[in-house]
C-alpha cells in the first residue's frame, strides 16, 4: 500500500466517524426511549454499503484503491463495534433484556443479512 | 455518595448526551465537535489499517485481526466512558476527551461493517459454522470485554479514592 493510499483510508475513516456523530445525533434527537436507534441505523446502513462495495470490487468494477478508501476507510470509521457493544451492555445492566438482546444478537443477524445482500447485488451488477 | 456504586447512570448512547436547556447547539451540530471526532477517527482508522496490513487474514478464514481490534476497542471504550463519568459531568476537557478518544478513535478503530461483511462472506462461501461462530463470538466476547472495562474502571476508581467516595 502506498503512503498516499494509507492516508486516504485514514482521512476517510475520520470523515466516516464525523458522519456517525452527526447522524447519530440527528436520529437521537428525533426518537424517544432508550433504544440506541442512531448506532443501529448506522451499523445497518454501513454493513449493507460495505457488502455492496466489496461485491462490486470483487467483479472488478471498482478499483482496489477505491474499495479500500470507501470500505476500510469511510465505512470502517462510520460503523462502530465498540459503541454498539457498550450500548448492549448498558441495556442489559438496566435489565432491558429484550432491547439488549435485540441490540446485540438482532443487529448482528440484520447487519450480516444486509451485508450478504449487498455482496450479492454488487456481484451481479 | 454514589461514586462507588457500580451502576452509575451512564448514558445508554454515549455519543450524544442530553443537552442542558439553554445550550445553544447540540454537540453533533458543532463544527468543533465534528472536527475533534474526525481527528480521533482518522487516528483510529489508521491504527486499524496498520494492524490489518501487519497481520493480514487469509480469505475464507476468521479475520482474527479485526476480531482482536473490536474486542480491545470495546474494552477500552467501556473503560474510558466509565472512568470519565466517575470523574464528573460531561463537559469541558472530559467531553473533548470522550469525543476524541471514545467517539473518534475507538469508533474509527472498531468496525461493525467489516464484521458483518466478513461473516456474510464466510457463510456465503460455504463456511457456515465458521461465519456464525465468528459473528456470535465477536458479539458475546465483545459484551464480556465491555463489561470488564466497566468493572475495571470501577475498581480503579475505588483504589484511587481509597474506598472512600
Amino acid at each position: 500500500m502506498t503512503p498516499l493510499l494509507f492516508l486516504g483510508v485514514a482521512v476517510a475513516g475520520g470523515l466516516g466517524s464525523a458522519c456517525r456523530l452527526l447522524l447519530d445525533g440527528v436520529i437521537r434527537s428525533r426518537t424517544r426511549g432508550t433504544t440506541p436507534w442512531g448506532t443501529i441505523v448506522i451499523n445497518l446502513t454501513g454493513s449493507f454499503l460495505l457488502g455492496l462495495v466489496t461485491g462490486v470490487s470483487s467483479v472488478h468494477l471498482l478499483p482496489e484503491a477505491a474499495h479500500l478508501v470507501l470500505g476500510a476507510g469511510f465505512l470502517g470509521g462510520y460503523t462502530t463495534f465498540s459503541t454498539a457493544s457498550f450500548e448492549t451492555v448498558r441495556l442489559l445492566q438496566e435489565r432491558k433484556w429484550v432491547a439488549g438482546g435485540l441490540n446485540g444478537l438482532g443487529v448482528l443477524i440484520a447487519t450480516t443479512v444486509l451485508a450478504g445482500l449487498g455482496l450479492w447485488i454488487g456481484s451481479i451488477l | 455518595m454514589t461514586d462507588t456504586d457500580p451502576l452509575i447512570p451512564l448514558p445508554i448512547d454515549p455519543d450524544v448526551e442530553e443537552t442542558p436547556m439553554g445550550e445553544p447547539r447540540p454537540v453533533h451540530l458543532r463544527v468543533s465537535a465534528l472536527a475533534v471526532v474526525a481527528a480521533g477517527g482518522t487516528a483510529g482508522a489508521a491504527t486499524r489499517e496498520a494492524l490489518t496490513l501487519a497481520f493480514p487474514s487469509a480469505s475464507g478464514a476468521v479475520p482474527w485481526t479485526i476480531l482482536a481490534i473490536n474486542l480491545v476497542g470495546a474494552f477500552l471504550l467501556a473503560f474510558l466512558l466509565d472512568a470519565l463519568a466517575r470523574r464528573g459531568a460531561d463537559h469541558g476537557r472530559r467531553r473533548t476527551l470522550r469525543l476524541l478518544v471514545g467517539t473518534g478513535f475507538m469508533g474509527g478503530f472498531t468496525t461493525y461493517s467489516a464484521l458483518a461483511t466478513d461473516a456474510a462472506s464466510l457463510i456465503g462461501g460455504g463456511a457456515v459454522g465458521t461465519g456464525v461462530a465468528y459473528g456470535l463470538g465477536t458479539v458475546v466476547l465483545g459484551g464480556i470485554a465491555t463489561w470488564a472495562g466497566i468493572v475495571i474502571a470501577t475498581l480503579a476508581h475505588r483504589s484511587r479514592t481509597g474506598g472512600r467516595s
